[in-house]
């Protein structure tokens, strides 16, 4: 068995228009999305907004710079994450064609493996 | 050397022959009917003898390397012993024999790719006890199967169309990557990273090596199907370059098609998809003049047409029709099987055909096909008819930019007489093709309509 990670990317001001409603749906979808997945979710969050995110890259002289903001300013941002135990790329498939999604999609990538 | 499987079916040299046998068929000192007939086993039973091999290693180009190396035994072996009775059987058994012994030699090297994910039962079984006593014969379900797996691992929708297609010729044809680069006009360094990279997120993501279940295999094949479809179109209408058509590609395509007929006798799309090949291919030598230059399907030679593959064709389009609703390829193939009908272009049955393009709008819509059944509606109602039909097409995007409706609205406006909104017709199609023949036709009609 292998790991993936499914991110999740939404459009983060579609997200931030939607409406309490909207938000305890999808919610709640997410908890039955849980639910039915149970036995191969090994973790997953939800992410604060990238206005609340913090970038540090290596800076001049060999020290670093902290900056404000994500690392890639993107339309879509990653805004949670699971993590599944699969067999194959076609069984991770199958979970990240379950994920609930409202202002985007999802990427797959498997996990590096240490052996 | 010791071999770690027991008896080969033939003798086999102890070192391998440094001669790529390939396309390339062979080095001079080679039998000639040796050559020929390796050459034949390379083209008819690559895919088997690779599909058989990687089941035992696991890994792509451990597969194909030994794979590679049998080939060129074979070059050396065959002129001595004869040509075995069944070569795909002799390939896969020396193929084998090599890959256990680098594999038992590797034992302990570290490997840069992980396994290809297997069939739990294939996997559980491991390399040593993969079947090795069971005989490698064609008509065995079991390897049938692994071809199976293999054109499904090549045309995995995680992969990139563009590596599908290569991997397709890679591994499905055995076409060595100059000659796949060559196929799509890219450089040998691109199409080496291209077919990398993808063997590399098959085993990296764990794309599995199998069949897929029954519920996925519709769109499975379908993506198979795309793909060689695709293969067929850029070898018929080559989109760039000096040629009209690139022989090989077809040939290859219709070789493929062929081998996932058999490997999957009840999916009528294949029917649909091998006839359409069949039934477009038939026309190949009238296509073209002794100097290269392109003829329209209204002034072809029907006589030249081959009736073989029509006959063959028209029977597998009448089987793949029995699906209800049809697919795409099938009505593709079932408006080629109406014009391989007619005696002569003026008995071409239009009506039938603009109700074919009407259906496979239906479960198919796209500009291309809009713009064909524009066209046969032009030579089923008039070209004013054609003429209004393709102007409703003018504001589509996707056509934007594409030379064949351009083209075809140079020639209904031709037809009408409308000489000087013809010349700007064609003078626009002219900059949009990029094929040399096509041009060189456009050129000609452009010419034709004087001053």
């Amino acid at each position: 068995m292998s790991q993936y990670l499914i991110l999740i990317y939404a459009d983060e001001a579609q997200w931030a228009g939607a409406t309490p409603e909207e938000n305890a749906q999808l919610t709640k979808e997410h908890m039955e999305f849980g639910q039915r997945h149970a036995g191969v979710l090994r973790g997953g969050n939800a992410l604060q907004a990238t206005s609340t995110a913090t970038s540090v890259r290596p800076g001049q002289d060999g020290g670093v710079t902290v900056t404000d903001g994500p690392f890639a300013e993107t339309k879509e941002a990653l805004g949670g994450y699971y993590v599944v135990e699969a067999a194959d790329l076609d069984q991770a498939l199958a979970v990240a064609k379950d994920v609930p999604t409202r202002f985007g999609g999802v990427e797959v990538r498997p996990v590096w493996e240490v052996m | 050397m010791d071999s770690p499987i027991g008896q080969a079916p033939d003798p086999v040299p102890a070192d391998p022959v440094p001669v790529r046998p390939a396309a390339g068929v062979g080095s001079a000192a080679a039998d000639p009917a040796v050559a020929a007939a390796v050459a034949d086993a390379h083209r008819r039973e690559w895919a088997f003898v690779l599909a058989a091999t990687v089941r035992v290693t696991r890994d792509l180009d451990l597969a194909e390397e030994c794979v590679q190396d049998a080939y060129t035994r074979a070059l050396g072996t065959w002129g001595t012993t004869g040509i075995p009775a069944r070569p795909g059987a002799w390939l896969t058994t020396v193929a084998r024999r090599r890959a256990l012994d680098l594999l038992r030699r590797d034992a302990t090297a570290q490997r840069v790719l992980p396994l290809l994910v297997t069939d739990q039962a294939l996997a559980a079984a491991g390399p040593e006890a993969a079947d090795l006593a069971a005989p490698a014969d064609a008509a065995g379900p079991g390897i049938a199967d692994d071809r199976l797996r293999l054109v499904f691992t090549c045309c995995h929708p995680a992969l990139s169309t563009e590596a599908q297609v290569a991997l397709s010729l890679r591994l499905l044809c055995g076409l060595s990557t100059a000659e796949v680069a060559r196929a799509f006009l890219v450089s040998e360094a691109t199409m080496a990273a291209r077919i990398t990279r993808a063997k590399k997120k098959i085993a990296a993501a764990r794309i599995p090596y199998r069949v897929p279940p029954r519920a996925e295999l519709t769109d499975r094949v379908d993506a198979v199907l795309t793909v060689l479809h695709l293969l067929f179109s850029t070898g018929y209408a080559a989109p760039t370059g000096d040629v009209l058509m690139r022989a090989d590609l077809v040939d290859r395509s219709l070789d493929l098609a062929r081998m996932l007929r058999m490997l999957l006798p009840g999916r009528h799309e294949v029917a649909g998809l091998m006839a359409l090949i069949l039934l477009t291919d038939a026309r190949r030598d009238a296509r073209a003049d002794s100097a290269g230059r392109l003829i329209l399907l209204a002034d072809q030679d029907r006589a030249r047409w081959d009736a073989a593959k029509i006959a063959e064709g028209t029977a597998l389009v009448r089987e793949a029709l029995t699906q209800r609703p049809p697919g795409r390829f099938t009505l593709m193939a079932a408006i080629a099987a109406v014009h391989d009908g007619a005696p002569a272009f003026a008995d071409t049955d239009w009506p039938q055909i603009v109700g074919l393009y009407d259906l496979l709008m239906r479960s198919w819509p796209s500009p291309v096909v809009e713009l064909n059944r524009a066209v046969a509606v032009g030579f089923a109602d008039g070209p004013a008819a054609g003429l209004v039909a393709l102007d409703a097409l003018a504001a589509s995007p996707e056509l934007a930019g594409y030379g064949y409706l351009a083209a075809a609205r140079a020639d209904f406006l031709r037809l009408l007489g409308r000489t000087g909104e013809a010349r700007l017709a064609y003078e626009e199609a002219l900059l949009l093709t990029g094929n040399a023949v096509e041009r060189e036709f456009l050129a000609t009609r452009l010419d034709q309509l004087g001053s």
